[in-house]
């Protein structure tokens, strides 16, 4: 089908795109329309106002410092997977990347458009997860700061205000003697995820664990951290066993069924999953135990 | 209602300026509008890939795209790749390789196998890389076997 009909906003800076979300009735920002056209078209949505944030240069930068990457929301995810900065300062990022859809939509589909829409089989929402990255919105007000998890509310549905916008993603650099990795399940590459893993670890002089993070998509309607686990992991060697265990603690999960997928079978998954990814990330913190 | 937009673009090199409504998608602008139907819309979802065009060099699907949002933009298509009667190397490849039976999906797929070819810069392109190209296009005929040993002809390890 096509589109229903609607009115188009092409603003130029961040607070002219600000004052139309205020101004404009049933209106929706267009990042890369890699979900939202597709929802057009279907006539799941149908918007009055599109308000297009594509002619907007400054929202498509990625920019590094000390402490990491600020991602601008428009910048496109072929950006992202093209990127030497990214792949040096935030390899999880870089890893989960070339899983979001296919190169035709990497190349319009952009970073701050998958972390809006919220889609629980995407890639990006877990990865912010497990980044504790943090969001900077753009409202009437002003700048505001926000915890990736603030933002997650709800099935397809962030905290953001309909007069705000999201400017960029805080990415943190990667520690030294810290490994992350991203896995997925699904059907064929390129698909949404059944379920998605994406996990940090870093570790000591002695090869122990200082720090985990383990965040699931595909298990509920929102990214979840596995606080627990995670917690249980601080100061264990990441060996063979530990990691086993972990992964049985994840299968625990309460996950999300549906006719295709139930629940027990994404259980079984993301126990795989977290076992693997863990073990992949402990070996690239620089593992010497035999995991 | 009627959003109007004036809008000008570079189609296949040359210049174009129209009035379009916003809800106009660039596939049916190329194919109403403009009349170039080489572009073919197969799922209108962004799904199947047989829409697929180049946007300033990055393979896109125009069905997810507003021809309003095309404004500025250097937009390349399937009539565009042929040269003087002569078919392009790839479209050759395809031919000899049967990469292509009903045709439907093989505009999208040989606009997403010249920005493989752009994008490769000289290097040798191994299977899966090609693979990974053409996943983003659907064909319900061929089974893409075709289509991989064209791809593999022009750029794989043997040819070089």
């Amino acid at each position: 089908m096509k589109a229903p009909a609607f009115k188009y906003h092409a603003p130029r800076s961040v607070a002219e795109a600000v004052a139309l979300m205020g101004s404009l009735d049933n209106a929706r920002v267009l990042a890369g329309g890699q979900s939202l056209m597709p929802m057009m078209n279907l006539r799941v949505a149908a918007p009055d106002h599109l308000v297009d944030l594509g002619r907007i240069a400054e929202l498509a930068r990625i920019e590094a410092d000390d402490e990491g990457l600020w991602i601008g929301a428009m910048t496109s995810q072929r950006a992202v997977e093209r990127s030497d900065v990214v792949a040096q300062a935030c390899p999880l990022l870089a890893e989960a990347i070339a899983h979001v859809g296919h190169q035709q939509t990497r190349n319009r589909g952009t970073v701050g458009g998958s972390l809006c829409h919220l889609d629980p089989g995407a890639e990006l929402p877990v990865v912010a997860s497990a980044l504790d990255a943090e969001l900077e919105i753009a409202g009437p007000g002003g700048l505001r700061r926000l915890k990736f998890h603030d933002f997650a509310a709800d099935y397809l549905t962030s905290t953001l205000a309909a007069d705000e916008i999201l400017v960029r993603l805080r990415a943190p650099r990667q520690a030294a003697r810290e490994g992350s990795a991203f896995l997925e399940f699904n059907r064929r590459p390129a698909d949404f995820a059944i379920v998605s893993v994406a996990t940090r670890l870093r570790l000591d002089g002695a090869g122990a664990i200082v720090s985990a993070a383990i965040a699931v998509g595909g298990a509920s309607f929102k990214p979840l951290r596995l606080g627990e686990i995670e917690a249980a992991l601080v100061g264990k060697a990441p060996d063979e066993a530990t990691l086993a265990q972990a992964g049985e603690a994840a299968a625990a999960t309460p996950c999300d069924g549906d006719e295709l997928y139930p629940a027990d079978y994404r259980q079984d998954l993301l126990g795989t999953l977290v076992r693997r990814a863990l073990t992949r990330a402990a070996l690239r913190a620089g593992a010497q135990t035999h995991v | 209602m009627f959003d109007a937009h004036d809008i000008t673009l570079t189609v296949n090199g040359a210049e174009v300026r129209a009035r379009v409504d916003a809800r106009s998608n660039l596939a049916d602008f190329l194919r109403h509008h403009l009349r170039l139907t080489g572009t073919h819309v197969g799922c209108e979802h962004g799904v199947c890939g047989a829409c697929t065009v180049l946007v300033d060099g990055a393979s896109a699907r125009s069905c997810l795209m507003l021809a309003v949002q095309a404004d500025g933009r250097r937009i390349e298509t399937i009539e565009g790749v042929a040269r003087d009667g002569e078919l392009h190397p790839i479209q050759a490849a395809l031919s000899r390789h049967h990469g292509l039976q009903c045709g439907y999906c093989t505009p999208g797929v040989v606009m997403t196998l010249i920005e493989l070819e752009r994008d490769r810069q000289g290097r040798v392109l191994g299977e899966d890389e090609i693979r990974a190209a053409l996943s983003g296009n659907l064909c319900r005929c061929t089974g893409y076997q075709g289509m991989v040993d064209a791809a593999l002809e022009l750029w794989g390890a043997n040819t070089e």
